[in-house]
């Protein structure tokens, strides 16, 4: 790939010891602009593309920023000695990596080149070529977001119908990449036996697919909707209670899956 | 690699009651040691100094009185009510005499204390004045060392007020010969003395002496043994009956002659332990490699089929729960600098051998067992980490660690070692390093350390800049100029740099002098007998014995002062956004953040002092009005406007403990100016100084001393604690923080640094968790990382542990070089450790 280090993109932030989203330490890079606009997002400052003010603690600040590959491994690569002795690396999430393919195919492929495990969050919201083309040859890791079964309730809550992330799902299975289905669990969305079943079904019947998440939702971002002046959709709704949370995953495990609760 | 036991073992029901009884009370103050003391100092007067202390320790180990505590299975106590203490007057005396009646009441470790105790130390006392050490210690130093130490420039304090300890003797030497064998090597060192040598008269009665102690170790044992067999007699439950039975027999085998089994080599072990703590009231006796010298004894009767692993573990757990019934009581301040009732044994599994192989077993695994199973703070377990550490031991420390209760510490051989060869200890000796209290590593058994031997607050001295050189009238320090001629930061630094260069000199003539006044006053031949070469060289620790030789002080405040004259740097010298004048003013003002509790009491008495010069009556009433006004005295709103603008600046600068390497290579360098002057330094022993890098707990008494400093922090809050970033600031989770503190020369602060971790439980959760957490900790141990600790509590424990003591009696938190129970410390040291950042989601 030429020139991968001076490939640009658009990040909000960089989280360092992230020890829930794949294998060992791991940083994760999250990237800028999303196709969906889910009800419960707590990171609602990663969805535009465009560079905006949020406010947090009391102070304004700017979210969004324009950064080279080669900066973005400068910072990541500070934890090399972490990944070497705990097998982890980066991780891409976002908004939605996919939204700027060729920058997260570019730190993907570095990644690679300094011998670090890679990974991306991401629903699979794009054309499946681009995915494989760009992403796959470089990464270890598929931790895909899969939100709901009935297309109609997916674009009710997210703002996009759910046909090509299945699609993809599939298509990327097939590739025989590593994948694990994540699912939020989100009360008055999807938080029923019969739906979470339903997501499970399907994550079984990919071939190679072995592993599903569920992640309880939290609101840890309900605050950030204020500080960027937007509405909080959710306010009504608590987070599922741990019993509610082990009788999903007891339900789901029914599909031969192994389910685990959090990352 | 050879394989080992790493699993689970039982606990015996005993543990919990043993515990339960320990606890139960205050701790006691007992003054039977005192007096004990004090006649045999009256009857001796004349004799020779060490001759004298044989002959203390002989009449301690035949009068103090003895108790067995009821289902004990290993015997000893140096106190009769549990966890209670005797006192040691020779080394000082007056604080406890002024503290009889707050002793009960004060915040940090309080003891009960009877009229009838207080009756007696009172008649003891009357001999003392003038005769010991700290009062020597006092009459040996400068003038202008007594002026900084006046001023809490450093404190060596522990020294003076105490015996010296810190050491681990050869516990190995006592299992396998006996006190009879070492006696006999003593006699025959005696036999070759020349009586035409020119040292025939130091080496005889130094040999003489150790005669004494090694002949009054086994006495003590004798009366034990007899204790337990008239308790035999006397018991109705057949069971316990045939334990004390079997006590009587260790007693009267151990420690005179060789263990011939684990049971014995156990209660041999705690003899030695114990007996050392009634010689002298020095602390962190470290019983060191004990996973290494007991698993002879151990493999043997396990292999052979005499003792099954549920009753080894039964024992070892018996001797965690004596180790904390030893007890200390220190005066008011030291306990604020060392609270949770700690004596630092430093205990350490696993590392390498002598010669570099690694050197777990199954003990070192049952040795972390223990610690899950009485989940108390003593003793302060430690486990060695080197590139072929096992992984499944270090994954069994992790999981101790998850408890809670802030143990292990782990610590890196890959720097320990070449460090410890930097200082002259041989290849096989270095390798076989252990701990020493908190974080002090030496050779075992052959050293004697004076590993805790100053707090030096390394914020003083900048204060001292600021202030060319003055303080309430007095001149403490140099005089490096004033505030307007320092043209540029490198003179200003240079200024900083004098400035500690001249408190490191004052430092080390207040610690020579102690060391003198030990010598002079407190040689101590029973601890000698175990210590390699006092024998060979005929001479006690005190003079020299040991074959290696250190004073170790310990500077601390390294984040601060590294954000602070980074600020300095930035605001003053770069962006000429403030003088250094106007810094100056903030801080006196303290940022207008209020004038803190500590300055309002002093400015108080001074205005009442002027006030009755001038002659009118200043009662409890005007002091109070006074304390009010100066409270209520506020900064002008426009000075308070531009204070928080300059803390805004301060905070928007780049912090230590976020992996930015030009402000963590800055921190290397400011911690190079305490740990480089000071090799030069050398001590009455023949050794040499060697710097650490941590604070105990002082870090919070000794910040209360301290003003705002340039980094906003402010005045008389707590200096950051160890090597680790000040509170708060490291904002980037804990690989960052743990790149930038391996960032400090580690290597050079032989004698020990001291990193603290808190972590919320959940970092740590699963097994995945747990192999993170190792990764970690080998991660910054690749980057030349000395030693690691860890907070497991969430903060929401920890505030509710302060709201409710009452159900946190047994919240065991990691304090600093050591855990204390939570509920013990005093409030201020518990908000210090609730502040600390706590990494993890």
């Amino acid at each position: 790939m030429e020139n991968y280090l001076q490939t640009s993109g658009r990040i909000f932030d960089i989280q360092k010891y992230s020890i829930h989203d794949g294998p060992g330490i791991r940083t994760i890079v999250f990237l800028k602009g999303c196709a969906f606009r889910c009800r419960w997002c707590c990171n609602p400052e990663s969805q535009n593309y465009a560079v905006e003010r949020m406010v947090r603690g009391g102070e304004e600040k700017l979210y969004g920023e324009d950064v080279t590959v080669e900066e973005v491994m400068r910072e990541v690569m500070k934890d090399w000695p972490h990944f070497r002795r705990s097998g982890g690396g980066l991780t891409l999430s976002g908004g939605e990596t996919l939204l700027q393919p060729d920058f997260a195919s570019a730190l993907l492929f570095a990644a690679h080149r300094e011998g670090i495990n890679t990974a991306i969050e991401s629903t699979g919201f794009a054309k499946f070529s681009t995915i494989k083309n760009k992403i796959l040859p470089y990464l270890d890791l598929f931790l895909m977001d899969i939100k709901h079964m009935d297309s109609a309730k997916h674009r009710e809550f997210t703002t996009q119908p759910n046909d090509l992330v299945l699609e993809n799902a599939r298509k990327i299975a097939q590739t025989g990449q590593n994948l694990i289905i994540r699912v939020p669990v989100v009360p008055t969305f999807n938080a029923t036996t019969a739906e979470i079943r339903a997501i499970a079904e399907f994550a079984a019947s990919l071939p190679g697919v072995t592993r599903l998440h569920l992640l309880p939702y939290h609101r840890l971002g309900q605050d950030k909707y204020a500080g960027l002046n937007r509405p909080y959709l959710l306010e009504q709704i608590l987070p599922p209670s741990t019993e509610q949370m082990e009788e999903l995953k007891a339900e789901a495990e029914k599909t031969g899956l192994l389910v685990q609760i959090g990352g | 690699m050879k394989d080992f036991f790493c699993g689970e073992v039982n606990k015996s029901p005993r543990i919990a009651k043993l515990i339960s009884d320990l606890y139960a009370e205050l701790p006691v103050i007992e003054a039977d040691r005192a007096e004990i003391v004090t006649r045999v100092y009256k009857e001796t007067e004349g004799e020779t100094i060490v001759e004298r202390r044989g002959k203390v320790f002989q009449a301690i180990c035949e009068e103090l009185p003895i108790i067995i505590r009821p289902g004990e299975l290993i015997v000893g106590s140096n106190a009769q009510a549990p966890r209670g203490c005797q006192v040691f007057p020779e080394y000082s005396f007056a604080w406890l005499e002024e503290e009889f009646d707050t002793v009960a009441t004060r915040t940090a470790d309080p003891f009960y204390i009877s009229e009838d105790t207080k009756k007696r130390l009172h008649e003891a006392y009357k001999y003392w004045p003038g005769k010991t050490t700290s009062e020597l210690a006092t009459s040996l130093m400068a003038p202008e060392t007594l002026m900084a130490i006046k001023h809490n420039i450093f404190t060596t304090g522990n020294y003076f007020y105490n015996g010296i300890g810190h050491f681990t003797v050869n516990y190995g030497k006592v299992l396998e010969i006996g006190f009879d064998g070492i006696r006999a090597e003593a006699q025959e060192a005696l036999s070759k003395c020349k009586v035409s040598d020119a040292d025939y008269a130091q080496r005889s009665t130094f040999l003489r002496a150790v005669i004494t102690c090694c002949k009054a170790a086994v006495t003590y044992a004798n009366r034990y043994a007899k204790l337990a067999l008239s308790e035999a007699e006397k018991c109705q439950d057949p069971e316990r009956k045939k334990e004390l039975l079997v006590i009587a027999s260790n007693c009267a085998h151990v420690p005179a002659k060789p263990a011939r089994n684990f049971y014995e080599a156990c209660q041999s072990f705690w003899f030695v332990q114990m007996l050392i703590q009634t010689e002298s009231s020095g602390h962190s006796i470290s019983p060191g490699r004990f996973d290494q010298y007991m698993y002879l004894y151990f493999k043997k009767d396990f292999e052979a089929g005499n003792i099954t692993r549920e009753f080894a573990q039964e024992l070892l757990d018996c001797i965690w729960v004596k180790f904390n019934d030893l007890n200390k009581v220190r005066d008011a301040v030291s306990a604020e600098g060392f609270a949770g009732y700690s004596l630092f044994q430093n205990l350490i599994v696993g590392g390498q051998d002598k010669e570099g192989l690694d050197a777990s077993n199954d003990l070192s695994s049952m040795c972390l067992e223990a610690a899950m199973h009485v989940r108390l703070p003593a003793p302060s377990l430690s486990i060695r980490v080197w590139n072929g550490s096992p992984q499944k031991l270090l994954m069994k420390a992790a999981e101790v660690t998850r408890t809670g209760i802030g143990l292990p510490a782990y610590y890196n051989d890959e720097v320990i070692i070449p460090a410890l060869l930097s200082r002259g200890i041989s290849l096989e000796d270095a390798r076989n390093y252990s701990i020493i209290g908190c974080v002090e590593p030496q050779a075992p058994g052959k050293t004697d350390g004076w590993h805790d031997a100053a707090f030096f607050n390394m914020c003083r001295p900048l204060e001292m800049v600021f202030s060319n050189g003055y303080e309430d009238g007095d001149r403490v320090g140099l005089q490096t100029g004033e505030l307007s001629e320092f043209q540029d930061f490198e003179s200003f630094y240079n200024a900083y740099k004098k400035q500690m260069n001249y408190f490191i000199g004052l430092l080390v003539n207040s610690d020579n002098s102690i060391d003198v006044a030990h010598a002079e006053r407190c040689p101590l031949p029973f601890q000698s007998s175990m210590v390699e070469d006092c024998i060979g060289r005929g001479l006690p620790m005190q003079r020299g014995g040991a074959v290696y030789n250190f004073t170790g002080p310990q500077g601390f405040g390294i984040a601060n002062m590294t954000d602070a004259l980074y600020a300095i740097k930035t605001l003053v010298f770069e962006q000429k956004k403030y003088t250094l004048q106007e810094f100056s003013e903030a801080m006196d003002d303290n940022f207008g953040q209020g004038i803190p509790k500590g300055k309002a009491a002093s400015l108080t008495v001074e205005v009442a002092k002027q006030l009755s010069a001038a002659g009118r009556t200043v009662g409890e009433k005007e002091i109070a009005s006074i304390l009010r006004e100066i409270q209520n005295q506020s900064v002008a709103p426009d000075k308070k406007a531009k204070y928080e603008q300059m803390l805004k600046d301060i905070l928007s600068l780049p912090k230590y403990g976020n992996d930015n390497d030009e402000i963590d290579m800055f921190a290397r360098d400011v911690a190079y100016t305490y740990t480089k002057p000071m090799e030069q330094y050398r001590n009455p022993r023949g050794g040499m100084y060697q710097a650490g890098l941590y604070p105990v707990s002082a870090n919070v008494p000794l910040g209360a001393q301290t003003g705002a400093t340039p980094d906003g922090r402010l005045a008389e809050t707590p200096i950051a604690d160890g090597v680790g970033p000040a509170a708060g600031r490291d904002t980037l989770g804990p690989t960052a923080t743990v790149n930038s503190v391996a960032k400090l020369d580690h290597g050079i602060a032989s004698n020990g640094t001291l990193f603290n971790q808190k972590f919320h439980p959940s970092a740590l959760s699963g097994v995945e968790g747990l192999q993170k957490f190792v990764a970690l900790i080998r991660a910054y141990f690749d980057q030349k990382g000395m030693h690691m600790q860890f907070n497991v509590v969430s903060r929401e424990m920890l505030l509710d542990a302060q709201a409710h003591p009452e159900q946190y009696k047994n919240l065991v938190v990691r304090v600093a070089g050591y855990s204390a129970l939570f509920t013990t410390l005093s409030k201020s040291l518990q908000d210090d450790i609730i502040n600390r950042t706590t990494q993890g989601f």
